[in-house]
């Protein structure tokens, strides 16, 4: 959808506030109640309620002013809040007074010896190479000028654009599907590269270019 | 903070660092969250707060009156989480303690100085980068599909992700504020000369910038050049001079002053 999460372009929201490393003295966390604000969006992911689209597509459905006002770790939690909500586990009055009011589900929660386990395996979202792709590096495509309401991971500033495959990733899980809980109905992946005035116009940076990872749905020949 | 690593020469300490690390940083300088008006009160007495290391829970919070509404939202909802068993104490400590003393972005500077000495391995991570990664025991969770690209004279790149967060984190930790926030995610496509003069970064103008936005499962790692003046020195050494920053695409790695490298 196009929400406040689709940044690319956009202005105004002056410079970069960089930060050091953690070994020069920068810090994970800039507030204790950040540490939680991971701690338990992980935690809660490791119930396996909710695919990584959907958490995705949760922090997305925030309104645009709340989105664009919010730190990072304030949009995990709003986010979670409205899985929590969505799928029955938490009631609003529980969100709101902090004590569970009614049952909890049967769920398993992630324990401890699991943490290192499950982190170091990951979730690979590469699926078997069933049919050809369509496109082969080098091939010259056009972005398709699509405005979903649900969730896509084409960015705007990159639709309806002419670029080039520079490399095939394999077959994927589609995100616009998998958010939508309609399954993985995988597909081809390719990066696609752009010119930057392609993308900003005559006036763009003529040394640029940018590359987006594009589901095959997304793309036509060129 | 310095476009490059400001202290190249301190030893290099692995993956494992202590949290304790932290506690001459609570200057705040270029927090990234200042003036978003999202936490009212100061930083001030974080330093002893024992946050992580098993403090984390209620009564690490030690905020007193300060709490921020924020800190409230989420105190409430970790102990509802907590009392409806929908996660472990235990568990949300070991996740704070694995990318406080296990992941981080020393993990890629091993990645990055072994390319610059390992002509073999150069090449293997340029051809199957997660193959090459994984095997030197980075894997999982947001790095289970990698992309390494090489900084050369003729070519900058940079990672981004205008979408939400995106971020290789088996070689890098998690991320900077700065790199989940609008400014470097609407900027870094459109301006990124721009985001790297906020960094002190200048480069040739006939160098060409390669930006990559990661909208899918797939992560970036920038490699970048090997500074000169380096001759001889171990992947250790060369690791030591590998920041964070360099490997993201907003640094570059200076060239070590040659008393330092004696």
């Amino acid at each position: 959808m196009n929400g406040g999460q689709d940044l690319g372009g956009m202005m105004g929201f002056g410079p970069v506030q960089p930060e050091p490393e953690p070994k020069d003295g920068g810090e994970l966390f800039h507030e204790s109640w950040e540490e939680s604000a991971f701690a338990i969006t992980l935690a809660a992911g490791g119930l396996g309620l909710w695919n990584i689209d959907q958490s995705r597509q949760a922090r997305e459905s925030l309104h645009p002013a709340d989105y664009l006002r919010s730190s990072y770790y304030e949009i995990w939690i709003k986010g979670l809040e409205r899985l929590l909500l969505d799928r029955g586990l938490v009631t609003a009055a529980e969100l709101a007074s902090g004590s569970a009011q009614v049952p909890a589900a049967a769920v398993k929660p992630l324990s401890a010896a699991q943490v290192w386990p499950s982190l170091s395996r990951g979730t690979p979202y590469d699926r078997p190479r069933r049919t050809p792709a369509r496109f082969k590096v080098g091939d010259a495509v056009r972005t398709r000028n699509e405005h979903p309401v649900g969730h896509t991971r084409l960015p705007r500033y990159a639709r309806d654009k002419a670029g080039v495959i520079e490399r095939c990733h394999g077959v994927f899980v589609f995100p616009d599907s998998n958010a939508a809980g309609s399954g993985e109905a995988p597909q081809w992946l390719y990066a696609v590269r752009f010119d930057g005035r392609e993308l900003w116009g005559s006036s763009g940076d003529a040394s640029l270019a940018v590359s987006v990872d594009a589901w095959e749905s997304y793309l036509v020949a060129a | 903070m310095s476009p490059v690593d400001p202290n190249p020469h301190q030893p290099a300490d692995g993956a494992a660092r202590h949290h304790d690390d932290d506690q001459a940083s609570h200057d705040h300088d270029g927090h990234g969250d200042e003036g978003r008006g999202h936490d009212g009160h100061g930083h001030d007495g974080d330093g002893q707060d024992g946050h992580g290391h098993g403090g984390h829970g209620h009564e690490s919070h030690g905020h007193g009156s300060e709490l921020s509404e924020m800190a409230l939202r989420v105190r409430a909802l970790e102990s509802l989480l907590l009392e409806k068993g929908y996660v472990e104490e235990a568990a949300l400590d070991e996740l704070v303690q694995t990318y406080e003393t296990r992941i981080g972005p020393r993990n890629g500077a091993m990645i990055v100085a072994r390319s610059w000495t390992d002509p073999a391995f150069r090449d293997w991570l340029l051809r199957d980068a997660s193959a090459a990664i994984h095997a030197m025991g980075f894997t999982g969770r947001q790095g289970e599909h990698m992309v390494a690209v090489e900084n050369t004279p003729q070519e900058h790149n940079m990672v981004v992700c205008t979408l939400c967060s995106c971020y290789p984190w088996p070689v890098l930790g998690l991320p900077p504020t700065w790199y989940k926030s609008p400014p470097y995610r609407s900027r870094a496509v459109i301006d990124p000369r721009g985001v790297l003069a906020d960094f002190g970064v200048e480069l040739p103008p006939a160098t060409r910038i390669r930006v990559w936005d990661s909208t899918a499962e797939v992560r970036y790692l920038v490699i970048p050049m090997r500074p000169a003046g380096t001759d001889g020195w171990s992947a250790e050494e060369l690791a030591a001079l590998v920041s964070r920053d360099s490997m993201i695409g907003t640094a570059v790695v200076a060239a070590p002053a040659v008393a330092a490298a004696s």
